[in-house]
């Protein structure tokens, strides 16, 4: 028993286990955006919360590799297409908690429970002010029509958030109308496509191009630094199903060595403390609906969201992938 | 030279490789060195196995897919890029090194070291800044545009071209500072002798410089070819698809990391081809200096020679990074106070304690492997070498799986062998230690490079002198090489550190808890977005590259 | 008319001058030679000559044309003027053959070839035309940089320091087959070594240079008999100064006796002068009456090397057959065969 107790000293030594309660979070999320949050969950607590940032894929290899050995109790994503690909692969395990249920949506969680949505993200239309009325917009799939030749712009097809897009759009109108969409989108663009959202924001600002498809917290960083830019939000199809939401979200791992400190975690995220902390810190929309997004956000007006169950994405993403391969969607 | 004496008047030399007869003893003595240099290449071995044993099955919807839809135009996009940049960094790499190491013009002192400087900037790095200056929204098309009518005539930086330029000027250093060092101790003397020979300089340039330059500037250009193929951020800054970007693809998009691992187990059979196929192409033929390497007096360049010698120079300079450095110390400017904190300082120590450790380590590993290969010549030993520095080529990200695979199962055996489970949940992973093993794997080409074109530097002669005078075996090493090599030593802890500093994958994977470092600020930054906020750390990692690219610089300017 | 000529060159680093006002001429087919130590300036006026190096002042003519002056200068690689390099420079990542086929880019492939092969025959090196450099010893490849060099036919070949790398038998051999060689050819040529012997077994004419200027220009043998300085007597051969008075227009008496030159010396009688004697101006002889006592001496196979001490103290050397073999502390019977006087006026 005491050479355990020795070996356990080494190995702590080696790996710097400390005694008192820890949670460890596997997050996609960008470091910046939620280490503020926790920072307030461990001043409430007490409890120390130790973060692992990094792409989706690597950490689920990590997670896989790891197995039963693994430290992390959370697992956390900023699209609902790797929480789906993550319960595929087993990764999570199903959480009973009456303070979830109250607190998410139905919609914006797995339907086993093993994740839960703790933001939302809109990814809309928006519009060059001095070009372009908003009479003139309507849906996504408008952006596929020859009045928007050389006017389109967009952000790479290898970001996950059009990944969902073009999921969700697989599920509501099928894999053929939504690869002519598409493929409308890709001949209507006016410049090569672009790294990221914001410097595509800037392109729509500086008129190289007139509309575009970006996430709205995007575009409320950027009103933060440049407020005259002339962008304008648009809420994609209101007249139709709603506008294309994706969430952020997390699930208690399935080797979890502190799955009720995990659990505890995810309550308190999803609690309003948090919500706001989500709402105003990124300008994303709060998963809780007790919670009311930063005014900013508030001031674009109150979409209506599609509301097929989000898992939706994650189950269509490769068809989607292979879609916009297929018609030259870089 | 003491065989000469009892030479009869037609001298024979022994043919090459009998000098010393392979006797029996002699093929068992070598063995313990060779199961060190498999041992040694067991560090990318590993990870390479477990990147290259997917499931036998392809999947066969995904593969038709790549085939039809992605493969070739990624194949096509892929050697495009090799091709191109290549090109680009021989003709900037070799040009501006045959020109400070052979001629006098204005600043040339200054250029010799300051022409490395770009080497410290991270290849990802220098796209986001030359794509923020020169894109649509960028400053300089903002200043022209209200004195056009259309800007439709400026190139579009986001293209193949901008891309083929950004890499050129971001690897051209390799082969600069490998070629500049050839030439500057054989150049001037390879113009000589060609024009004793009727050669003009600039025959003298093309038919005896630059061939005998050869396997430093070959090494410099690998290098950048591997680099190139392993490369994922900067092209993913120009959107511009390769191979790499195909395997990230299957992985992560595609959720099919099998068809990534086969198609990373493609990526490496191509690299070892290209590695035999230099070899091949070298044939009998020996590069080690003969002579002496007495600096001879620059020719000068006079009047408007000298100053378009200054001037192309300079725009090199300028556009690899004086004007990168501007943009990013105008975006770290707009966000400065928020990002400098105490926590900015941590990350900095941390790179650089990380890139420290891992280039003496690094170089320590390249030293034996390299003396392994000059003592040992056979083809194991050789094979093993080759293999050892192969996962330069390696995207960072697969290497990483690579290498967190084999320590977590490990740490997994070792927890189930002790009867530790449930109470402790790592023994190696997430250590230094792990996180060292993989930059063993990912930068040992960068070491081995360097310490073997040192290496090379050796003649024969040095060798007999010390075994005629007694000196054998490790003694050999440290009292005969070692003095020798110190300075390709020390270049390979240069390049090392100035590599790690910039690394950003396996860095991400392996890290311990907390070990955030200034490559990590970047990529989180830079996954959101946050230009401004990732101009700082970026502005770090160069600054910190600085000293030691500048001593590199200096201690390989022979002249 | 001579096939080269240098005419007052003079050469500089910044403000240290490297030639001086240096001048010689070389006829056709001769093979010259510029000797002195490390530093004297020889090699730099090979690199002139080559055209690597400006000139400060004066001409070099070849061939009757001006080919370096200080105004203007014909580049390098048009001047047809071969190079042998010290360390070679062979290329590494050619064959023997291409190596020595480098030069004749103008020919056409089969005359190309047949000249490399008569080349190699040329410096006995038929077998290994196929080798690389790194595959054969450090004569071989002194005769391949020598072939290399002599292949497009240069009209003028220079070689610098060429032996210097090889050891001491070789470098005697090689250098007498260089010499036949360079002559089978009618090649003129300059040499520049450090190495008298060496200057002595290859060249026709000789030039002894110090801190940049050409002190003599002569063949070898008048060069050891006649020197006309101090210096020039003093680095060429072995010997020892042992002072003397002029008691004639062409004789000097020393302590050894007196002793008259057989052409006439420019003497001022009463000058008190310096004058040098060889070994083999002395000669052992018992019967003579002034001796000497032995403090040393080197055994050379066929001759013993004394040094001996005459009365007044002073050193000098004696070139005895060796089966005079004398202790040393013993004092033997020496006189003077002086065919040629050299003397200098005492400073």
């Amino acid at each position: 028993m005491n050479k355990k107790i020795a070996l356990m000293a080494v190995l702590a030594a080696l790996s710097g286990v400390a005694a008192a309660e820890e949670i460890t979070v596997y997050t996609a999320r960008a470091e910046q955006l939620i280490k503020p949050i926790l920072g307030v969950f461990e001043q409430e607590t007490g409890i120390k919360v130790n973060v692992v940032s990094g792409s989706e894929g690597p950490l689920m290899e990590r997670l896989k590799a790891e197995g039963s050995n693994t430290p992390a109790d959370i697992f956390m994503t900023v699209d609902a297409g790797n929480l789906w690909q993550a319960n595929n692969l087993g990764l999570f395990q199903p959480v009973k908690s009456a303070a979830l249920a109250a607190n998410v949506p139905v919609h914006l969680r797995d339907p086993g429970n093993n994740w839960f949505g703790l933001s939302v993200r809109a990814r809309t239309i928006f519009y060059n002010k001095l070009t372009v009325k908003p009479e003139q917009l309507s849906s996504y799939e408008d952006l596929a029509s020859p009045k928007w030749k050389g006017k389109l712009c967009l952000r790479t097809s290898k970001k996950v958030y059009n990944q969902s897009l073009v999921g969700t759009m697989i599920g509501s109108y099928g894999p053929v109308k939504t690869e002519r969409i598409v493929k409308g989108w890709v001949d209507n663009l006016a410049a090569p496509v672009f790294a990221d959202d914001t410097k595509m924001l800037e392109a729509i600002g500086a008129g190289q191009c007139d509309v575009g498809i970006a996430n709205t917290y995007y575009y409320g960083r950027l009103l933060k630094t440049q407020p005259n830019l002339p962008v304008g939000l648009f809420w994609a199809n209101q007249k139709l199903d709603g506008v294309h939401v994706n969430v952020s979200g997390a699930g208690v791992t399935k080797h979890a060595k502190n799955a009720k400190g995990a659990v505890k975690l995810l309550e308190w995220l999803s609690a309003e403390k948090a919500q706001k902390l989500f709402a105003d810190i990124d300008m994303e929309f709060p998963a809780n609906p007790k919670v009311a997004p930063n005014p900013v956000v508030t001031s674009w007006g109150k979409p209506k969201q599609d509301l097929i169950n989000v898992s939706e994405a994650g189950s269509k993403q490769a068809q989607a992938v292979m879609l916009m391969d297929r018609v030259g969607y870089k | 030279m003491q065989l000469e004496k009892s030479l009869p008047s037609a001298e024979r030399s022994p043919p090459p490789g009998a000098a010393m007869p392979a006797g029996i003893s002699r093929r068992l003595a070598s063995w313990p060195g060779r199961l060190l240099a498999l041992a040694i290449s067991l560090f990318t071995v590993v990870p390479l196995a477990v990147v290259m044993t997917s499931s036998l099955s392809p999947d066969p919807a995904i593969w038709q897919h790549l085939l039809e839809f992605a493969l070739p135009e990624l194949l096509r996009n892929t050697l495009v890029m090799l091709l191109g940049v290549s090109a680009g960094v021989l003709l900037i790499g070799v040009s501006l090194a045959w020109l400070v190491a052979v001629y006098q013009f204005p600043g040339r002192r200054f250029f010799s070291w300051a022409l490395m400087l770009p080497l410290a900037m991270p290849a990802y790095v220098l796209a986001f800044a030359q794509v923020g200056i020169f894109e649509f929204t960028g400053p300089l098309q903002s200043l022209l545009r209200p004195h056009f009518d259309n800007m439709r005539w400026f190139p579009e930086i986001r293209s193949t071209w901008g891309l083929l330029l950004v890499m050129s000027l971001a690897f051209y250093p390799y082969v600069y500072l490998l070629a500049r060092n050839a030439f500057a101790t054989m150049g001037r003397r390879a113009l000589e002798v060609g024009q004793s020979l009727g050669l003009s300089p600039r025959q003298g340039f093309w038919r005896i410089a630059l061939p005998m330059a050869r396997p430093w500037i070959m090494g410099g250009l690998l290098l950048v070819v591997m680099e190139s193929l392993a490369d994922f951020g900067t092209v993913a800054v120009f959107n511009y698809d390769t191979f790499t970007t195909a395997i990230y693809k299957a992985w992560f998009a595609l959720f099919s990391l099998d068809t990534a691992k086969q198609l990373a187990s493609l990526l490496v059979v191509m690299v070892l081809v290209l590695l035999l196929l230099e070899q091949y192409s070298r044939g009998r033929r020996a590069y080690s200096q003969a002579g002496r390497t007495a600096p001879l007096p620059r020719l000068t360049l006079t009047g408007w020679r000298g100053w378009a010698a200054c001037a192309a120079a300079s725009l090199v300079l300028l556009l690899a990074f004086v004007l990168p450095l501007l943009q990013l110390g105008y975006w770290a400017s707009r966000d400065f106070a928020n990002q400098f904190s105490a926590d900015f300082l941590g990350y900095a120590w941390r790179s650089v304690l990380l890139s420290l450790l891992a280039a003496v380590l690094v170089t320590l590993i390249a030293l034996v492997l390299a003396y392994l290969v000059r003592r040992d010549g056979g083809a194991v030993v050789k094979l093993a070498a080759r293999v050892a520095t192969i996962g330069y080529a390696i995207p960072g990200t697969v290497l990483a799986v690579g290498v967190f695979v084999p320590v977590a199962w490990l740490d997994n055996q070792i927890i189930a062998l002790l009867g530790l489970g449930g109470e402790v949940t790592a023994v190696f992973k997430g250590t230094l230690l792990a996180m060292l093993l993989a930059f063993v794997a990912r930068f040992l080409a960068v070491g081995h490079s360097a310490v073997d074109a040192a290496m090379n530097r050796i003649t024969r002669s040095h060798d007999e002198a010390a075994r005629n005078l007694g000196v054998a075996g490790w003694a050999l090493l440290y009292r005969v090489y070692l003095p020798l090599l110190s300075g390709g030593l020390f270049t390979a802890v240069l390049m090392v550190f100035v590599d790690v500093m910039k690394e950003m994958p396996i860095t991400l994977m392996t890290r311990p808890f907390g070990w955030d470092t200034l490559s990590v600020r970047v990529y989180n930054m830079t996954s959101e977005g946050m230009w401004d906020q990732a101009a700082l750390p970026a502005i770090a990692i160069v600054l910190a590259g600085l000293l030691p690219t500048i001593l590199l610089s200096r201690q390989q300017d022979v002249a | 008319m001579s096939l080269l000529e240098l005419v007052s060159v003079s050469q500089s680093y910044g403000d240290k001058k490297i030639i001086d006002q240096m001048s010689f001429a070389l006829e056709a087919g001769e093979i010259g030679c510029l000797l002195g130590s490390s530093g004297c300036g020889k090699t730099t006026v090979l690199r002139c000559i080559a055209g690597f190096e400006n000139l400060l002042d004066g001409e070099i003519r070849l061939a009757g044309r001006g080919i370096a002056s200080a105004a203007a200068n014909v580049p390098a690689h048009q001047r047809e003027i071969g190079m042998v390099f010290q360390d070679y420079a062979l290329f590494p990542h050619l064959s023997v053959a291409e190596n020595i086929g480098f030069g004749l880019g103008s020919l056409p492939r089969r005359a190309r070839a047949q000249r490399v092969d008569a080349m190699l025959e040329v410096v006995g090196l038929a077998a290994y035309g196929k080798a690389y450099p790194h595959e054969l010893s450090g004569g071989q490849q002194q005769r391949v940089a020598l072939a290399r060099a002599l292949a497009p036919q240069p009209r003028l070949l220079l070689l610098d320091e060429p032996f210097s790398n090889l050891d001491v038998d070789l470098r005697e051999r090689l250098s007498r087959e260089v010499r036949d060689i360079l002559k089978s050819q009618g090649t003129t040529a300059i040499l520049v070594t450090h190495d008298q012997h060496e200057a002595f077994a290859m060249a026709d004419k000789v030039g002894v240079m110090s801190q940049g200027r050409l002190l003599q220009w002569a063949a070898p043998y008048e060069l050891y008999h006649e020197p006309q300085s101090r210096y020039v007597a003093d680095f060429i051969g072995q010997g020892a100064f042992v002072p003397g008075t002029v008691t004639g227009p062409r004789c000097v008496t020393l302590e050894l006796g007196e002793y008259c030159s057989a052409v006439p010396r420019q003497f001022v009688i009463g000058d008190a002068v310096d004058v040098l004697l060889r070994p083999d101006d002395v000669v052992h002889d018992d019967a003579s009456e002034v001796k000497a006592l032995v403090l040393g001496k080197v055994f050379r196979g066929s001759e013993f090397l004394y040094t001996l001490q005459l009365a007044s103290g002073r050193s000098v050397l004696a070139q005895v057959p060796s089966h005079h073999n004398h202790a040393i502390g013993e004092a033997i019977g020496i006189r003077l065969e002086l065919d040629h006087l050299i003397a200098f006026r005492q400073a």
